[in-house]
């Protein structure tokens, strides 16, 4: 696994100074990988040559994390930390900017009756909802981050998809969450997905030469196998992903604990050999604090200190924000909470 | 800010444990014929929880009669009300968990974590697997009306105290057979509590008696002529003093002693769910396993990145308070195995290996060990041959499939064996040519009540569980009149 | 012309060690006679260097014997019983003049030591499927229990039958793929050295049963001490003996069947099958 790629590359790792996946740095390092995606034969041999993922094995390891009992001062450290990594979304065919513009307001307070409560990360909308956004939330410091590529199932052709790109981030959007093409991925042409998120990474190029951050979606739940997932990883994080992220929240099985660790540990291990630090985002499904916190226990004790940041983990989540308020104010007053007591945006 | 785990403590409030406990004896807690008595201790603080008595060999006699005299009814019951006697304590045992994994923590020093997911619901779920068995034992392929052997004497280890109770209790009892258990002498509370469980099921006085005691207890039991059957669990040395004790006579016995597996790791395995294996196989129980991956082969050419990654799975490894929910290695169980340990691995040191640990801070009382790690580790070491009991992992490498299969069965032992390859076909091959009697493939220390579990070799004879488990307290009506 | 009676040639009796036919290595031997004292043949007097030899020789033929198809070993075991078949009058003689029967009673059990051989050959495939299984497990797990042969087995053959009663001990051991050293009966051998004769020239390989001819306590002491032998059938050892082999057994936890009184002409059951059998239990997770 990487540590044998770790050996194999290793001019690259003897110093593996930490470059962020966004950083200038990256690409070189990405460089030095070039032979693995040189083309569709040598990207396939790489990912057919990762180590296979035992189910039973994964899914058993995350049910242990799961088991962490998280009380008293962590509990409190853990629900600010989640609070501050939430991608607030609201990604409805009713979005109105009148609905936007409430959410960006619950982002920047979500407790309005506790200014020490930390805001969210990023509020995430579609394309057409970024320009709104961006002026609700003013000098907020929140991101926005936008949903692009045709989401949620990736299917149009490149051009309407790196157009689609392009108009967010021209419209102010600071991050993308792109959808990769899972049928082109299902069918093996790997080297297509893999342009493909290349392609787009492009286009999130500002005229200044910055670039907005792009996270890639991957669906898992459509992509079925953990042998996929691992894969999947790999391939994106080698075309050039800031942050890589489980699942749209539209289809059936959105992220569940296994598949979370399973990117972690290949986001880890791309770390052990590239140096490059790639971001995770689990997204759908997750409504509890008591999840959340088995979220930030694996990241914890996958990747460690340096990813509890909302630099480097995000939750895709709406409704997770209001069970952490609800659990912040148990904990600062000692008596439970009810949802009237936490806005309903 | 770290993200630092506060301390979670399972609340000791659930478990009542008395100042003073006598033995079981016919449906009833009595005194030791000579007024002996010996404390008990929790390991990972040294404080005494309780004082139990000292059976000696008139206590040995008198649980042996008791247990001769409720042979004749408890036989004789239909294995359908045996059945639900036994139901009646699986379901018990059950309600009880929590207070009952609490206590198992503190007499033994395991994570409340193992005692709570691992323990106790196998202890359920055994009874309620020999419950089945009661009353359909003419299918269990022992000939047509199998009888009982009589009055089974039963000797269990301090590792799993609750859990070989119920290994030994439910099979005997399914089948038949009454019971004189000895608990080991440093984890004597759980039995004492399962009598209560005995009491609250309504289970017929002398069925289960429980004599505490040290070993010259066990001995006494095991030589008393008044047994058909024993049972022994622990170790070797002391599973061969018992075979010479039975020479001779007519007394059925069933051994499972101690192990030296072999953890087996190739360069196509899954290598993230190996490294949990490989944890999870030496440091399960602090290592207190007679079944523990000890040895750890990995090939050459993944040796460096699989320790490397051990090496880092290990230092997020919690050692801490056995009551913590998040202690994930507790305390040795005693100072004596505490001394065996460092012992064994001081001769590890001075044999050459090298020795890792991670950092961690160990309490000043009680008996603690740090996950230990052993590389260029030989055959010849004592730490890749003898038995360490403890969390201490020898690493040795190999090249070829026929080289680990040679290495993993150089060993008088033979009581399990891990094998971790993507590779169907290979791993079939390896486990056909391992000489042990649990093989476990991409996983490692499953058990479960259905699955026969016990060894080859000096790992002991006879097998735990499943319809396999049976033949123990059976005596099957071979037309031969052999066995 | 004169008649002369023809004078006929006496068999040299010897060991089976390895597929070989060797002296013993003490160069001793003691005088065969029939139930009324006539002598029958010398036969080789082992020593604990010829029942060392017949371990090693156990050991060697056990990864191959035990490691050949189910239906391999019940394709040779018949053939053994074949081979009897043919040399049926020849055992008979040996068997009546052993244990002093009437021709018609040495038939019968000469009949039946046949019949158990075939009888037992037939288990070869079907063992393990009676004494394993799949195990329902509460997880994702495939688990799978199959019996192994034990290894190295010691057999101390009955006394009292030194035919069938031989045969009914040896056939259990080895149709499951464990290799036997046997103590042939200390009074009558005869029977046990021919029926090496036998298991020479089917395709038995060497060293699967090696047969040895003594004094049953000399010969039986040193195997059950021996730290190589996983198995001990105490079928032809007294009360005394056996108790003092059982204890030596305990040294390496050999697996001991202790002595029992045994009706040889009686359906043998299987327990004597499954007393030379491992069970080993295989874990495999279930999982895409």
């Amino acid at each position: 696994m990487t540590w044998r790629y770790a050996r194999r590359y290793a001019p690259l790792v003897t110093m593996p100074i930490t470059v962020p996946a966004y950083g200038k740095e990256a690409a070189g390092r990405l460089a030095s990988m070039a032979d693995v995606t040189a083309d569709d034969g040598a990207l396939r041999r790489f990912l057919h040559g990762l180590p296979g993922v035992d189910a039973v094995g994964l899914e058993a390891r995350a049910a242990t994390l799961g088991t962490r009992s998280i009380k008293t001062t962590a509990k409190a450290y853990a629900i600010d930390l989640a609070l501050s990594m939430i991608d607030l979304t609201t990604l409805e065919g009713a979005d109105t900017p009148g609905k936007v513009r409430a959410l960006c307001a619950k982002g920047i307070h979500p407790d309005p009756t506790d200014r020490g409560c930390p805001q969210v990360a990023a509020i995430c909308v579609y394309p057409d909802m970024v320009a709104t956004a961006k002026e609700a939330l003013g000098g907020s410091g929140i991101h926005v981050a936008s949903v692009a590529t045709a989401f949620p199932a990736g299917r149009a052709a490149l051009p309407v998809k790196l157009a689609d790109t392009r108009d967010a981030v021209a419209a102010g959007a600071d991050e993308i969450d792109m959808v990769i093409d899972r049928g082109a991925f299902l069918s093996g042409r790997y080297m297509d997905v893999f342009e493909e998120i290349k392609a787009v990474r492009e286009a999130c190029a500002r005229p200044d030469g910055s670039a907005a951050h792009l996270k890639v979606i991957f669906e898992t739940g459509e992509l079925q196998t953990y042998d996929n997932v691992r894969r999947v990883s790999w391939l994106a994080m080698l075309a050039g992903a800031d942050f890589i992220k489980t699942s749209t929240g539209k289809v059936a099985v959105n992220a569940t604990p296994p598949v979370t660790l399973l990117m972690l540990e290949a986001v880890r291990d791309f770390h052990a050999t590239t140096g490059v630090q790639v971001g995770v985002k689990p997204a759908g499904g997750i409504r509890t604090t008591k999840d959340a916190l088995k979220y930030l226990v694996m990241v914890n004790e996958t990747l460690g200190e340096p990813w509890l940041t909302a630099d480097w983990f995000r939750f895709g989540a709406s409704s997770l924000l209001n069970d952490l308020l609800m659990q912040r104010q148990k904990l600062s007053t000692g008596r439970y909470s009810g949802p009237d007591y936490v806005t309903v945006d | 800010m770290t993200f630092d785990y506060a301390p979670a403590p399972e609340s000791r409030a659930v478990v009542d444990i008395a100042p003073s406990y006598g033995l079981f004896v016919d449906g009833e807690f009595v005194p030791a014929h000579d007024g002996k008595v010996f404390k008990t201790v929790s390991p990972s603080s040294e404080e005494v929880l309780s004082e139990v008595a000292q059976a000696s060999a008139e206590d040995v006699d008198r649980a042996v009669k008791a247990a001769r005299k409720a042979f004749e009814k408890w036989s004789a019951l239909p294995g359908a009300e045996r059945a639900k006697y036994l139901f009646r304590i699986a379901r018990l045992v059950q309600e009880r968990s929590r207070e009952l994994a609490v206590l198992e923590s503190l007499d033994n020093g395991k994570p409340i974590r193992e005692s709570r997911d691992a323990d106790l619901p196998l202890v359920a779920a055994h009874f309620f697997y020999y419950a089945g068995w009661a009353d359909k034992l003419d299918h269990a392929g022992y000939g047509h009306n199998p009888r009982p052997l009589g009055v089974a004497g039963q000797v269990i280890p301090w590792n799993f105290p609750l859990l070989m109770l119920a290994w030994k209790i439910a099979p005997a009892l399914a089948t038949g057979n009454t019971v004189v258990l000895k608990p080991a002498e440093t984890t004597p509370l759980s039995a004492l509590f399962f009598a209560d469980i005995c009491r609250q099921a309504g289970l017929p006085k002398g069925v289960v008696n429980i004599l505490t005691g040290d070993g010259s207890t066990g001995a006494a039991l095991v030589a008393h002529p008044g047994v058909d059957k024993v049972a022994f669990t622990g170790s070797t040395e002391v599973g061969k003093a018992i075979a010479r004790t039975v020479a001779g006579s007519d007394k059925k016995v069933t051994l499972e002693l101690g192990g030296k597996a072999a953890n087996i790791v190739f360069d196509d395995a899954p290598l993230d769910q190996a490294v949990e294996g490989i944890v999870n196989g030496i440091f399960f129980n602090q290592g207190q396993v007679c079944c523990a991956g000890s040895r750890l082969l990995v090939q050459e050419s993944v040796a460096e990145e699989l320790l490397d990654a051990l090496k880092r799975r290990m230092r997020t490894l919690r050692v801490g308070d056995p009551l913590d929910k998040n202690t994930d290695i507790g305390a040795i169980n005693s100072a004596e195995q505490l001394a065996r340990i460092t012992a064994l691995a001081e001769a590890g040191e001075a044999e050459g290996a090298e020795r890792w640990s991670p950092s961690c801070e160990l309490p000043s009382a009680g008996y603690w060990f740090a996950p230990t790690l052993f590389t260029g580790v030989t055959q010849a070491h004592r730490i890749a041959r003898e038995e360490i009991f403890g969390p201490v992992l020898s690493v040795l490498t190999f090249r070829t499939p026929a080289e680990a299969v040679e290495k993993a069965n150089n060993t008088p032992y033979g009581l399990s064996a891990g094998i971790w390859t993507e590779k169907g076909s290979r791993m079939l091959w390896m486990a056909n040519k391992l000489r042990a009697g649990v093989i476990w493939s991409n996983t490692f220390n499953k058990f479960d009540p259905a699955s026969p579990f016990g060894g080859y070799q000096e790992s002991g004879f006879g097998r735990e569980g499943g319809r396999h488990g049976l033949e123990a307290y059976l005596a099957p009506s071979s037309p031969e009149g052999a066995r | 012309m004169n008649t002369v009676d023809r004078l006929s040639v006496l068999k040299t009796y010897k060991l089976y060690v390895g597929g070989k036919f060797p002296r013993s290595e003490s160069g001793r031997v003691y005088e065969v006679t029939d139930s009324k004292g006539t002598w029958l043949a010398n036969a080789p007097l082992a020593s604990r260097k010829d029942a060392r030899d017949a371990v090693v020789a156990a050991r060697k033929a056990f990864g191959g014997w035990s490691g050949a198809t189910a239906y391999n070993r019940g394709q040779i075991l018949y053939r053994v019983a074949e081979m009897l078949e043919g040399r049926r009058d020849q055992f008979v003689a040996e068997v009546a003049a052993a244990e002093g029967l009437s021709k018609a009673k040495a038939t019968a059990q000469v009949d039946a030591a046949v019949d158990r051989w075939v009888w037992y050959a037939g288990w070869s495939d079907k063992v393990a499927q009676i004494a394993g299984g799949a195990n329902p497990v509460a997880g994702p797990y495939f688990n799978l229990s199959a019996p192994e042969p034990t290894g190295v087995v010691a057999v101390v053959a009955p006394q009292d039958s030194s035919f069938l009663g031989l045969v009914s001990v040896i056939a259990p051991a080895v149709v499951t793929g464990n290799t036997v050293v046997v103590v042939a009966a200390e009074g009558a051998p005869l029977p046990a050295l021919s029926l090496a004769e036998v298991l020479a020239t089917s395709d038995l390989p060497g060293g699967v049963v090696n047969i040895l001819s003594g004094r049953t306590a000399e010969i039986a002491a040193p195997l059950a001490a021996h730290q190589d032998v996983n198995a001990l059938d105490l079928a032809g050892a007294g009360e005394e003996l056996a108790k003092e082999l059982e204890v030596a057994a305990a040294d390496n936890l050999k697996r001991v069947l202790r002595p029992a009184p045994v009706n040889w002409s009686a359906d043998p059951g299987t327990g004597r099958l499954m007393s030379f059998l491992e069970t080993k239990t295989v874990w495999h997770p279930m999982g895409v």
